[in-house]
């Protein structure tokens, strides 16, 4: 049949056979026509999704049946999916092995997301059935008549070819804009309806519309049947409507069939950009060809991508199934590396080149508004993501310090909108119009920390423009005392001789409503700075600014649930709620509990204060959708740049999870902090140029020197940079890690992948925490146990990660285990005169070690490097499934997110409404790394640990059990508790309370774990790389792990007293250098034993309630010692030093205590905050 | 810290004298007899410890009788660095006493904005000045529009409000103790009061409870020679009070009478307004 409707004709031209041929061949291996397993394959699948050619009429019936039979095999299951608890989802996604799993999950993606768009209009209830019951129907009403083998377009195609031989030129055109698109949309459905035959009808729209006749043809989205498409849309999309296909909708197609084209990390992006395709699915088209694909592989690079995309496809299954799995793509990232990518490599953004290497894209031509006010033009693949063009830009400006600013776009309603790095620029911007600002995303507290003058100069160039315009307000001094260090900076010293000053003053912006007064304050106060360098003006301009109340506020009109006018203002300290200009509440980062939006509405969720018993939500309206979104996100990004110490990752599927995705991608101040510290070039030279504001009013003023920054200063290695800036992300300390990664990132060798390799980057810029996470969450590179993993990654959607301070096993103890320190946080010594502090010690001894095998004892800092810590939580939920699924549908209506410390990690929630019922597990793996370069020791020491090893296991799951035991006994809860970890490992279970549930969080222990603790420590498990909580001074040190799974609910118990407080296993993962003996904390009493004392001491400004519980399982003691530091600033006290003498008393009573160091800073800043 | 100290610097102080109609005619929460006398004799002792014992310059207006409330010149005006705002004072008899306190600012040079608007209504006793943010108590006297103006004017600084349920003003039971020290009385108003201004600021303030909300008002000066100054009401009027402020540091502490006026509602910090010429940029 091909090879009739694909017959090469004498007539062609040359250019068309040697496409015809191209097409008939990717047919053949697409369509695999002579193969049994067609009924199966997936462009039978599409095409009876199409209502063209749903009834397969060009196959044989035994073999259509086969095929109807497995369409309804892949509904049923989808059904389920949807509409099941994830016990479903994991049954059917376990039940799928190898190669299988990753085409089916594929399928089940794609019909979850048209699923989900389908139930956007509201139906809750029987999702399943519905989306069944429609797609019966859909088979029941006749084919649209047109031709009925998708491969006898071909042949029409070949007609118009004939007709318009032009079209070979515009086969490489792609659809243009989505107003285009649209256009065209609505002048080919009339011509449908005019017309009754196809080929007519093809016939008359080449006619018509003369190169529009690729898009039409490459148009795959006709295999979307009406059933799978939006219901508001149905009517659109009645059978006679012929409309050509957007390029995202041809996008879509092709993913689904990963063989042919080389598209297949689309699939991820089409996730994130479902809305798009939903667009372009509504849009459908009677003229379309699977060959369209061919076409694009018509290219010369075809073949090579053809096989490639195979791989890659396998590889994007992955991902689209577990987003932020980033292990697999590590390890592919390591051989893929572009050439090309060179400015990208130090940035901790995922490959912004992604699209270099099709290489047929077009190139668009972006417009950017530098902050200088001058334009920067380039020119990018019309595909790329966001932080391609932004590190243009930054390469343009030579700029480092990056993270602080970002690109704005314009959407259609004229509203400023960031452009999201990790997304394509063209999904975010959805008009033909490629023009942005530099601006500053997140506003530095403390400029004076930035580490190069230019990026000074550039943030005094937004504020600037911000005071000028009246978006940063301040006083008329203050107006003045900015603009006489504007003039400074740029103009230098006063000169007296300076004709006309006030005529040229009053060209410039200074001022929303500037006057001479003004502008004589200024040249007045301009005269005083005599002799400050333009870096010093800059800095005194910004010591400046920065202290004006508004700076960096980030302002959005909104009324309150009374219907009055407010504004909100997103800033680094929090949420400010602003009644004109008046402040009447705020609500810091660490009083919020949860973010979230649900169509035009904003809610947070507070914390309950001291005297509250409960916690609240704030609600607010916003103007519509989009501007709710837009607060959301920027709320969030704000949380994460300024309150964490690494950005929170993605949500693991984009499927199955509520809401938006959206998180904060880039570094967090902290690490943008570090990085900017090791930034290692001499300051690079830039030149002042006059702003905006002035080359605007004053043309070719002489004193104006319009500079070029030109991209050509910064000559850095890539290699160079790259290396730096692995390192920037680790400690500081800490070369060995940071050689130990870098290698790695040199792997990233051309001829790679870009995203992987910029994922590589970003791996190796991220802490080493990150690493680990990384490695818990993917697939190991050689992954022991793939199924496993697979299973993990399959059922992620359904996990949620839920923070929660976790509580030990005292109940009154608020906060317990180390994780919780970075969780306390929150607590909020700003807010009040109370300065909280919160500190875990966790020490673990093995009390029965038979004999001190001595290992090469790993040196032990004594001081815990204080790292960027991170702990991960995970929680899974019971019935998450069914309830994000639900929701899922609205993904762009609502999001949440969970701004504290454990919202650090924590993943989408469910929504209120539902929180009742859900029971969360929380597994929190924390493992205590004493040095990031604990791996590789591990590795070493292997050997010599095993036989130490062998001996602890049973104790520790017997601790394991008594842990939960004693948890139980502890809580009221405890029914829901259930050991997480075991589940994971193939190690035969012992532990009764193991649930299935939990096997997606599992965590290697025991004996498992340890045997393979190599292995165990570089594939597994995220880490909380966090300051060492365990000490042991002693020195013969086995290396074990232990697992430690602690109620948290009892000590949210305390603060928020409400059954929504779902049920939280926490389980801290540690690795522990324990001590041969008992350091005399513990009595080795066999069996379990448990002590908890409680311990309050009062001084003048402090009151110290410390908790000590003590666990004696097996041969193993836990003695935690929590302390509860409440600092009273009544009195001018120094808290440094309250606390310092807090912890000194604590550490006498317990030597082996350490003290975790980051929280003494956060407290430190805190009391700084204070004078 | 050093620029926060200047923000309680002091070099000028505009005071007025009392009318003999004060002690019958001027507003009071609670009727009360005043000992005119007394009072006159107070205010002075008052004038005098600015003048001579801190060495400020004092601006002495002349009382109106027809003013009966005029001694309380801090409800005329709020001053922080160069400029002042005219207040729209709450109490329509009140009215005409910002006019002879503008045209004493305008002659220190101050920038003067006037509070036009016809419904806002101000009095500086409820305007908290911290030294990096404003505090309004929107009180009887002082609505929301007036403390829109009060942020208008003072653009740089963040202002807050703040309702107070008891009292006169906001700084009935308030007032600055030192940079980032809030002195507070210990009713429970006086305690909510203080919560909600530390929820929304983003600044951290300690804060210093004393027995008598009256007590917590304070006049904290950080003088060029004398370091932390404090003026507070006597050991006679709040014992345990003083008591507590006693515990302050390295601390200058003046105790000042201002029994009579006190009746009237006159707090310490109601007698005075302060002026820092040299934070004049």
């Amino acid at each position: 049949m091909v090879n009739t409707t694909l017959r090469v004709e004498g007539s062609d031209l040359s250019a068309v056979r040697a496409f015809k041929n191209t097409v008939r061949q990717q047919l053949e291996t697409r369509f695999k026509l002579d193969s049994d397993d067609l009924p199966s394959s997936i462009p039978v699948v599409a095409c009876m999704l199409d209502p063209c050619f749903k009834h397969l009429k060009f196959i044989p019936d035994s073999k259509r049946e086969r095929a109807y039979s497995h369409l309804d095999t892949l509904l049923l299951r989808v059904s389920e999916t949807l509409s099941v608890t994830n016990v479903g989802v994991e049954t059917c996604e376990t039940e799928q092995t190898g190669k299988d799993i990753g085409k089916k999950a594929r399928l089940e993606l794609d019909f979850a997301e048209l699923f989900g768009t389908h139930f956007e209009s509201g139906q809750n209830t029987a999702r399943g059935s519905t989306a069944t019951e429609e797609a019966r129907q859909y088979f029941l009403l006749p084919q649209i008549p047109t031709l009925d083998n998708p491969l006898q377009c071909q042949n029409k195609y070949s007609e118009v070819e004939r007709k318009a031989p032009s079209v070979g030129v515009a086969m490489t055109t792609e659809a243009g804009t989505e107003t285009e698109v649209k256009e065209k949309a609505e002048e080919s459905a009339a011509l449908a309806d005019q017309s009754e035959q196809a080929t007519e009808e093809t016939q008359e729209v080449v006619t018509a519309e003369g190169e529009k006749r690729e898009k039409e043809g490459k148009g795959i989205s006709r295999y979307l049947p009406t059933w799978l498409k939006k219901q508001k849309s149905q009517t659109q999309t009645s059978p006679t409507k012929d409309v050509p296909p957007s390029e995202e909708a041809v996008d879509k197609e092709t993913e689904k069939v990963p063989e042919v084209n080389g598209h297949a990390e689309e699939v991820e992006e089409e996730q994130e950009q479902k809305k798009d395709a939903e667009k372009s699915e509504q849009v459908k088209e009677k003229e379309e060809l699977p060959e369209v694909d061919a076409k694009e592989q018509s290219e010369p690079v075809k073949e090579e991508k053809v096989e490639k995309s195979e791989e890659k496809s396998a590889e994007e299954e992955t991902k689209a199934v577990a987003e932020g799995d980033k292990t697999e793509e590590e390890t592919k990232e390591t051989t893929e590396a572009p050439v090309e990518e060179k400015d990208t490599q130090t940035s901790l953004f995922q490959s912004p080149l992604r699209l270099v290497r099709k290489n047929k894209m077009k190139l668009v031509v972006c417009h950017v508004t530098l902050l200088d006010g001058t334009d920067y033009t380039c020119e990018v693949e019309k595909r790329v993501k966001g932080q391609y063009l932004f590190f243009k830009v930054c390469e343009h400006l030579n700029l480092m310090e990056k993270d602080y600013f970002g690109l704005t776009y314009k959407d259609t309603h004229d509203h400023k909108c960031w452009l999201d790095p990790t997304k394509e620029i063209k999904r975010q911007i959805r008009s033909n119009n490629w023009k942005f600002s530099v601006n500053v995303k997140f506003y530095p507290p403390d400029p004076s920390l930035l580490t190069e003058d230019l990026t000074r100069y550039l943030l005094c160039l937004q504020l600037r423009e911000d005071v000028a315009s009246g978006k940063l307000p301040c006083s008329f001094v203050t107006h003045a005392l900015l603009g006489s260090y504007s003039l400074q900076a740029e103009l230098g010293d006063y000169e007296t001789e300076q004709p006309k000053p006030l005529d040229y003053m009053s060209q410039l912006k200074f001022a929303p409503s500037q006057n001479k007064d003004m502008e004589e304050k200024i040249l007045e106060l301009h005269k005083s700075h005599r002799g400050l360098t333009p870096a010093q003006a800059d800095a005194q301009f910004l010591e400046n600014a920065k202290k004006l109340s508004m700076y960096g506020v980030d302002m959005h009109h909104a009324k309150d649930s009374e219907g009055v006018d407010i504004t909100l203002g997103v800033c680094a300290n929090g949420l400010l709620v602003y009644k004109d200009k008046l402040r009447i509440n705020r609500f810091a980062w660490p009083k919020i509990l949860k973010i979230s939006y649900k169509r035009n509405n904003f809610y947070i969720k507070i914390r309950p204060g001291e005297t509250e018993q409960f916690e609240s939500t704030v609600g607010f309206k916003l103007q519509n959708h989009r501007s709710a979104k837009r607060l959301w996100k920027v709320c969030v990004e704000n949380h994460s740049f300024f309150r964490l110490n690494a950005p929170e990752p993605p949500n693991k599927t984009r499927f199955l999870t509520l809401g938006s995705k959206f998180r904060y991608s880039g570094r967090t101040q902290a690490q943008t902090r570090v990085a900017s510290t090791l930034i290692d070039r001499p300051a690079p030279n830039f030149e002042r140029t006059s702003s905006k504001r002035i080359s605007r009013s004053l043309d070719g003023a002489p004193m104006i020197s319009i500079t070029d920054t030109s991209a050509g200063e910064n000559g850095r290695e890539p290699h160079l940079e790259l290396n730096s800036d692995s390192k920037v992300d680790l400690s500081p300390g800490d070369d060995e890690a940071a050689t130990s990664q870098s290698p790695g990132a040199s792997e990233a060798a051309p001829s790679q992948d870009h995203d992987k390799t910029q994922d590589e980057v970003l791996k190796h810029q991220a802490s080493i925490s990150e690493l680990k996470r990384s490695f818990m969450e993917a697939p190991p590179p050689s992954p022991p146990q793939p199924n496993l993993w697979e299973k993990r990654l399959t059922s992620s959607p359904a996990t949620t990660i839920r923070v929660q301070p976790q509580p030990v096993v005292t109940v009154s103890q608020t906060e317990t285990s180390p994780v919780e320190i970075v969780i306390s946080e929150p607590k909020e010594p700003v807010k009040t005169a109370e300065v909280e502090i919160e500190e875990t010690v966790v020490v673990q001894e093995v009390s029965k070690t038979t004999k001190p095998v001595i290992v090469t004892v790993e040196k032990v800092p004594i001081e815990p490097v204080v790292k960027i810590e991170e702990a991960m939580t995970f929680a899974e939920e019971e019935k998450q499934c069914k309830q994000s699924v639900s929701s899922e549908s609205e993904s762009e209506e609502e999001a949440e997110y969970h701004p504290n410390a454990h919202a650090t990690l924590s993943h989408t929630q469910i929504p209120e409404e539902k929180e009742e019922e859900e029971k969360v597990v929380v597994v929190e793996v924390v493992e205590e790394v004493k040095e990031e370069e604990e791996e590789d020791q591990v590795k070493n020491d292997t050997p010599v640990d095993l036989p130490a090893t062998q001996e602890p296991p049973p104790a520790e799951s017997r601790q394991e059990l008594v842990e939960t035991d004693q948890a139980g006994t502890q809580t009221k809860d405890n029914a829901e508790e259930k050991p997480p970890a075991v589940l994971e490992k193939d190690e035969s279970v012992d532990e009764p309370m193991v649930t299935p549930d939990e096997a997606p969080n599992g965590l290697p222990l025991g004996d498992d774990a340890e045997q393979e603790e190599p292995k165990v420590n570089g594939q597994h498990m995220e880490t909380a790389l966090r300051p060492q909580v365990i000490c042991c001074t002693e020195p013969p040190v086995v290396k074990t792990e232990m697992v430690t799974i602690s109620d948290t609910f009892a000590a949210q118990k305390t603060e928020i007293a409400t059954k929504e407080v779902p049920i939280v296993h926490t389980e801290t993962k540690t690795i522990t250098y324990e001590a041969a003996q008992l350091e005399g904390n513990g009595d080795a009493e066999p069996g379990v034993l448990m002590t908890a004392q409680t311990i309050t001491s009062e001084s003048l400004c402090t009151t110290t309630t410390t908790h000590i519980t003590k666990t004696l399982k097996g041969g193993l003691s836990e003695t935690r010692i929590e302390k509860r530091i409440v600092i009273t600033g009544d009195c001018d006290i120094d808290h440094d030093e309250a606390l310092a003498q807090a912890i000194k008393e604590a550490k006498e009573q317990h030597p082996d205590m350490r003290r975790i160091d980051s929280q003494r800073a956060e407290v430190a800043m805190a009391s700084a905050d204070n004078h | 810290m050093a620029e926060l100290l200047e923000r309680f610097g002091c070099t000028h102080v505009v005071v007025r004298g009392i009318p003999s109609s004060l002690a019958t005619e001027a507003l009071r929460m609670s009727p009360a007899e005043v000992d005119l006398q007394k009072a006159r004799q107070e205010h002075a002792e008052y004038v005098e410890v600015m003048r001579s014992k801190l060495g400020l310059e004092v601006i002495e207006l002349p009382s109106d009788e027809a003013m009966p409330d005029c001694v309380f010149v801090e409800d005329a005006a709020v001053v922080c660095g160069a400029t002042a705002l005219i207040t729209r004072p709450g109490s329509e008899s009140r009215r005409p006493e910002t006019k002879a306190m503008k045209e004493a600012l305008k002659k220190l040079g101050l920038t003067i904005v006037e509070m036009t608007d016809e419904n806002a209504t101000l009095d500086g006793g409820d305007v908290l000045f911290t030294g990096q943010e404003f505090f309004v108590g929107l009180s009887k006297r002082t609505n929301q529009k007036g403390a829109e103006i009060l942020a208008d004017a003072f653009k740089d600084y963040a202002v807050s409000t703040v309702a107070v349920e008891e009292g006169l003003h906001l700084k009935s039971f308030c007032s600055m103790g030192g940079p980032g020290l809030i002195l507070i009385g210990s009713s429970d108003h006086a305690q909510k009061a203080l919560k909600i201004m530390q929820q929304m600021s983003d600044h951290r303030y300690d804060k210093l409870t004393v027995p008598d909300d009256l007590a917590a008002n304070c006049i904290y000066m950080n003088l060029p020679d004398k370091g932390h100054v404090l003026l507070h009401s006597t050991a006679d009027m709040f014992p345990e009070s003083v008591k507590v402020l006693e515990k302050l540091k390295d601390y200058t502490l003046i105790p000042v009478s201002n029994l009579e006026k006190m009746k009237v509602d006159g707090a310490l910090t109601c007698c005075s307004v302060l002026i820092n010429k040299k934070a004049d940029i």
